[in-house]
């Protein structure tokens, strides 16, 4: 038996927002008989402000599939089609007070739904018909790239989370070869982001110089010129930036505070582990 | 209706009261040994031979081809793998998709991690099998015929012992997994060519824990829990004694209830398949409707899906299961209906129903009034409602 929250027996008891829209300029579709679950999505959005004025929903499925449906209604209704967007699979499981693990693909068709929705509404090409992308699960009909998208977006690790989120892989388990390849190929991808992020910005030297140069004389110089002095930048050994400090710089008492100065300018902007050495000319 | 109209005995059942009776002693006041020398635990050895001759009744058995397990799952493994090791010449296992887990995915591992080759026998629409295909399998390379008496989801009913005959023409032993069977359907093994039998207890009125595994005399056989000299050195382990006593009480009770399993329970059957027919648009009966359980209907409800079913007859405190994929932790529906061909429009919303003698008319009638309308309701908030309404009811 299913753990299920309050809120998601609630939303299946009692499912708001049932029955199709009448007048809907918007409807989208996901799902199928065979699959096990299918929502038909209806939007009435009103084309000069962008805001969904009424959302109702059909959906052949189980408990959580309907609760999904009917939280999804209640959750874009009254906000602007870019608004409701924004609302992700896990968003619609947070309204629920969280889903089983093994129910996350119904919170994922409630995105996929809103998504077709507004396609149909914006003159688009239905995003579930997924002409770009490979086939890779045959038995649910689940693309290589709705794959990539959920694991993406969820930080999926796991062939089980895929098939708990997009049922890919959890029919004949032919494709699970393929679905490892894909996780794999996106964990490739975040660990690169990730270290680009980690060591960012990441600079050649002569890139650094390029930057040292540009702040110094955007930022700082303008600031010593105004009280008579100068600096220039004389080389770059590592993280090392020595400079020469002229005019008025020299002889001042607080050369020290102008070099301290001069480093935190460039740590700010141009990279946290440079420091500042003076030379003397 | 305060109680729960409990509809799901092919998953469990209540232990009668009669059983609990009978097992109470056993825990604070007999809880001595049967294999101790001294006659508080060899006064329980006593009571044991008499649950071992009550259920060698049932079966049509003796009561040294009993061996008492931990249940179906266990006597299942053991059998199959005793025909394994006693035949090292024969590397080929012949059962059918619809199997219960116990067996199919024995069968897959053997396969998988030993190299045994599995022949899957298929069913029709029915859920019956092709008996020129069993034919077709069993072969002087088979080890072991494994072929359920009755099917837990469908109830439908295998020819057992002639499968039996053609396993024994090829020298292979033959085993049926007859957890569902025992109980509801005459049993007698002395006259049939079935070499191991599985049951276990708590299907018919026993507590959980407890099976036992029918080995024919002659049978050569190799033990699976290998310890001490309990169950004639067939079974190491000291004895499940309350267990034992309890399906020993509950033989009894079966014999004397036979009966009443044939007439009225399948009574009340009939009267909910009918009634459900009758007052729900679009719903077909999954398996043979003559050769099935007396106590089981597996009823599909189009355009519905199974676990919504399920969660609002829970709400009115009915018990039944469903195939439906979202009701286990897996995808895919039941592996018996897809191997039967059940239309996808129906198989994710197929209910059992499996009913005991502790069934009444009243719960029947509870179950006509208030599950049509959960059926019209989930249909109604459905993308496919209108189809369902359109289509008209199938008896298959």
């Amino acid at each position: 038996m299913w753990e299920y929250s309050d809120k998601v027996k609630d939303h299946f008891f009692n499912p708001r927002n049932i029955g199709e829209l009448q007048d809907a300029n918007a409807v989208g579709e996901v799902g199928s008989l065979a699959c096990g679950d299918m929502l038909k999505l209806y939007l009435k959005i009103d084309p000069d402000t962008d805001k969904i004025v009424d959302a109702r929903f059909q959906t052949f499925g189980c408990g959580s599939a309907i609760a999904s449906s009917s939280a999804l209604t209640e959750m874009v209704k009254g906000k602007t089609v870019d608004e409701a967007l924004d609302i992700t699979n896990q968003d619609i499981a947070d309204y629920l007070g969280g889903l089983p693990v093994e129910k996350m693909h119904c919170s994922v068709m409630g995105k996929d739904a809103f998504h077709a929705a507004v396609a149909c509404y914006r003159g688009e090409p239905a995003p579930q018909e997924h002409e770009e992308g490979q086939l890779v699960c045959e038995c649910f009909g689940v693309t290589d790239e709705q794959i990539r998208n959920e694991v993406r977006d969820n930080n999926l690790t796991t062939i089980e989370q895929v098939t708990n989120y997009t049922k890919a892989g959890g029919g004949c388990g032919l494709c699970h070869d393929k679905i490892e390849a894909i996780i794999q190929q996106v964990r490739g991808e975040r660990k690169q982001a990730a270290k680009a992020e980690k060591t960012a910005p990441r600079m050649t030297n002569l890139q650094k110089i390029a930057k040292i140069q540009e702040v110094i004389e955007k930022e700082i110089r303008p600031m010593l010129q105004q009280d008579g002095g100068d600096v220039e930048l004389i080389d770059l050994d590592g993280n090392k930036v020595f400079v020469a400090l002229r005019g008025l710089c020299r002889s001042c008492p607080s050369s020290a505070l102008t070099k301290g100065g001069i480093e935190s300018k460039l740590k700010e902007l141009v990279h946290p582990d440079l420091f500042v050495e003076e030379v003397a000319e | 209706m305060k109680q729960a109209v409990y509809l799901d005995n092919n998953a469990t059942t209540m232990v009668a009261p009669e059983v609990f009776e009978a097992i109470k002693p056993f825990f604070v006041e007999r809880y001595g040994n049967p294999s101790s020398m001294h006659s508080f635990g060899g006064s329980v050895a006593r009571e044991i031979r008499a649950a071992r001759s009550a259920l060698a009744t049932l079966l049509g058995a003796t009561p040294q081809e009993i061996v008492f397990t931990s249940g179906g799952t266990e006597s299942d493994s053991t059998a199959i793998l005793s025909a394994l090791a006693t035949n090292p010449g024969r590397r080929e296992i012949v059962t059918t998709r619809v199997e219960h887990p116990a067996v199919l995915n024995l069968c897959k591992h053997l396969a998988r991690a030993q190299g045994y080759t599995v022949r899957w026998l298929s069913v029709d629409k029915d859920g019956l099998l092709d008996m020129n295909e069993v034919r077709e399998k069993i072969s002087d390379n088979t080890a072991i015929v494994s072929v359920m008496w009755a099917n837990n989801e469908t109830g439908v009913l295998f020819p057992v012992n002639e499968i039996g005959e053609i396993a024994q023409e090829h020298g292979a032993l033959m085993h049926t997994d007859a957890v569902q069977a025992v109980g509801k359907i005459p049993i007698n093994l002395s006259e049939l060519n079935i070499d191991f039998l599985s049951l276990s207890g708590h299907k018919l009125h026993a507590p959980k824990g407890i099976g036992a595994l029918y080995i024919k005399k002659g049978t050569r056989f190799s033990p699976f829990v290998v310890g001490g000299h309990q169950e004639s050195d067939r079974r190491g382990g000291t004895e499940n004694v309350p267990g034992i006593i309890g399906i020993g009480a509950a033989a009894a009770l079966a014999a004397k209830n036979f009966e009443d399993e044939n007439t009225r329970v399948m009574a009340m059957r009939d009267r909910l398949q009918q009634g459900l027919l009758e007052k729900v648009p679009s719903c077909r009966i999954n398996g043979h409707i003559e050769e099935r359980l007396p106590n089981t209907l597996n009823i599909g409800f189009e355009y519905v899906e199974g676990e919504a079913i399920l969660m609002r007859m829970d709400e009115k405190r009915i018990c039944a299961s469903s195939g439906s994929a979202c009701t286990s932790g897996s995808l895919e529906p039941s592996h018996v209906l897809r191997a039967m061909g059940v239309p996808f429009t129906s198989v994710h919303g197929s209910i059992r129903f499996s009913l005991s003698r502790y069934n009444t008319d009243e719960e029947i009638d509870f179950v006509l009034t208030e599950l049509p309308p959960i059926i019209e309701f989930l249909r109604s908030i459905s993308p496919f409602g209108q189809e369902a309404l359109n289509a008209i009811c199938t008896v298959h």
